[in-house]
């Protein structure tokens, strides 16, 4: 029987919300080719997450207990990955649509002879064949893309494309891994990490996503997106125009240049919504603008929108969801 | 040290953008052309490399159809030293993949320490070029630098992601990818303009670089589109208008409840 590898998205020695998404998805697709689910869980930390890989449809874990596999940058994936490929019989690789691992999907791609897909939102069989639909030009256009016959399909998930949900499985059974890297993979090493740590939810994970804008007028004004983003349970974006002022960095960026959401609800303040910002957001579910100017773009697509001033609008906003929740 | 930096020729984001209806690739000529945005932001690294005395030489190379021509001659307007492109009829439609293939095999005999990426072009966006070149060529790559530093072989690139980033070493030869935060890109001087038209371009073919017709292409693309339709249009919403008080606030929370974010 081939096996379906999901590849495990995971920091903090937890799978990331996208790892689940992904195991849900390769469920359905498995239950019409018969394939195996096999999640890939490069790293340390696995065994204390099987429980929750086998509930969300993993029925075997590959798993390589090394600091090696993220000690380096992306050649111990890829090495990895072609050796459980080139050892067993694999039909597809899954992995999560970020930058990180779309290095990943590349290299392998060009090594195992596969061909690589990224920011799947579906996934469907016909006629045996994986198809994904992709959406392209900033969400303008919805495709549906395969890879060629004879080819590997790697296949990027994008975060929020499929609800996760328990598939009623047990512990999978777990296969130890052991990659003896070669010395080009142990050639750009990771010296160091600078990260954030913020309480609020990534913005491609998150269900709910405030995103501030050059309306905003100075940096304090992420204040205020912050105060309510943290009501909502919201993680909190920018325009560009907000990220070359220099108001929020430069990662929270959404837009074409910067990073593509599909949030539930995606709440633009002072955002006017130009195509280059539209290119990150528009496959949102729910759009709700706050902008004072009524002829900003944004309001073509929005769902419900208030022209005003935000200043005015946002903390009177806040009061409200806060005596609603009570 | 030399500097290579690949460009691409894309569809301005602002222009409608259509898809061939016969083979679904990108109909590149039915738009107003540009050089991606992204490439402003590796071009402006080169150019900071060679102005620390860091770098002697920045060649361009750009894969695209004859008309990619223009889109080098604004490469080469930022004070580039020269361009090599890459322009055969049996490039078209191909992927990231067979793109990367070519871009590699162009570089075969080409002298260089370093390939600089903008991270994605905005039309395609899958990010996936610069690190299947670097396959290709057996190289390290150091992708979605946010800054770097370069000290004899020595290569140093803290590498965007999404809680912040990491501090990564490698040695040159390499391949580096930068994202927009590493740096302010110059706009072309007029001096620049015209001494783009005078420096030095080498056009070549496929076969020149030793691809086969029947590597790349649509036909021989790993990933390809088979159907493609326009997203339908979102309908518009309710609009309320504040009177100044924030009043409005209630009915969005009201939506808000409604539909349960509350």
């Amino acid at each position: 029987m081939s096996e379906l590898l999901v590849l495990i998205d995971h920091g903090d020695d937890k799978p990331r919300k996208v790892s689940l998404q992904m195991l849900t998805a390769a469920t359905k697709i498995a239950g019409q080719t018969g394939d195996t689910v096999a999640a890939v869980w490069l790293g340390p930390g696995a065994a204390d997450n099987s429980d929750i890989l086998g509930a969300h449809g993993a029925q075997k874990l590959y798993h390589w207990d090394s600091q090696d596999a993220y000690g380096y940058v992306t050649l111990p994936q890829v090495e990895a990955l072609h050796q459980i490929i080139t050892e067993g019989d694999v039909s597809a690789v899954l992995f999560s649509s970020t930058n990180h691992t779309k290095d990943v999907a590349a290299r392998l791609g060009v090594r195992a002879g596969g061909g690589v897909i990224t920011d799947a939102s579906d996934l469907e069989v016909v006629d045996g064949r994986l198809l994904a639909t992709k959406e392209i030009f900033g969400g303008d256009m919805i495709t549906t893309a395969q890879v060629a016959d004879g080819k590997l399909p790697i296949i990027g998930i994008s975060a929020n494309a499929f609800a996760a949900q328990e598939s009623g499985g047990g512990p999978p059974e777990v296969v130890a891994v052991d990659v003896s890297l070669s010395d080009a993979a142990t050639k750009v090493k990771v010296t160091g990490v600078e990260k954030q740590v913020s309480e609020r939810p990534d913005i491609a994970e998150a269900a709910i996503v405030v995103a501030g804008g050059r309306g905003l007028g100075e940096e304090e004004g992420f204040k205020l997106m912050e105060e309510l983003a943290d009501q909502l349970g919201a993680g909190v974006g920018a325009s560009r125009a907000a990220t070359d002022a220099g108001w929020y960095p430069h990662r929270f960026q959404v837009g074409q240049t910067g990073r593509t959401i599909s949030p539930s609800l995606y709440i633009g303040c002072g955002i006017s919504g130009a195509i280059q910002h539209r290119a990150g957001m528009q496959t949102s579910q729910n759009i709700v603008p706050i902008n004072k100017d009524a002829e900003a773009p944004i309001f073509q697509i929005a769902d419900f929108g208030v022209v005003g001033n935000l200043y005015a609008v946002v903390p009177k906003l806040i009061e409200e969801i806060k005596s609603r929740k009570g | 040290m030399k500097i290579v930096v690949p460009v691409k020729r894309v569809p301005d984001t602002a222009g409608e953008k259509k898809l061939d209806p016969n083979d679904k690739t990108s109909d590149r000529e039915s738009v107003e052309a540009v050089l991606n945005p992204m490439d402003e932001w590796s071009i402006e690294t080169a150019l900071q490399l060679k102005e620390a005395g860091k770098a002697d030489e920045i060649t361009v190379l750009c894969v695209g159809p004859e008309s990619a021509q223009a889109t080098v001659r604004k490469a080469l307007s930022y004070g580039l030293d020269g361009a090599i492109q890459i322009t055969d009829q049996a490039v078209a439609g191909s992927d990231a993949l067979g793109i990367a293939r070519v871009i590699a095999k162009a570089l075969d005999g080409v002298d260089f320490d370093l390939l600089v990426f903008g991270n994605q072009s905005t039309d395609a966006r899958t990010c996936l070029v610069p690190a299947a070149v670097a396959e290709h060529l057996a190289l390290p790559a150091l992708t979605y630098a946010r800054y770097i530093e370069i000290d004899g072989d020595k290569v140093v690139v803290h590498r965007e992601h999404e809680e912040g980033w990491d501090i990564v070493e490698g040695s040159l030869p390499a391949v580096v990818s930068v994202v927009e935060a590493i740096n302010e890109p110059r706009y072309p001087s007029f001096k620049g303009i015209m001494a783009a038209k005078s420096k030095p371009l080498e056009t070549k073919s496929l076969a020149d670089i030793g691809v086969a017709a029947d590597e790349v292409g649509l036909d021989n693309a790993a990933a390809r589109i088979q159907d493609a339709r326009p997203r339908p249009a979102r309908e518009q919403g309710e609009i309320v208008e504040d009177d100044g008080s924030g009043s409005a606030a209630t009915a969005l929370a009201d939506w808000l409840q409604k539909n349960k974010f509350i």
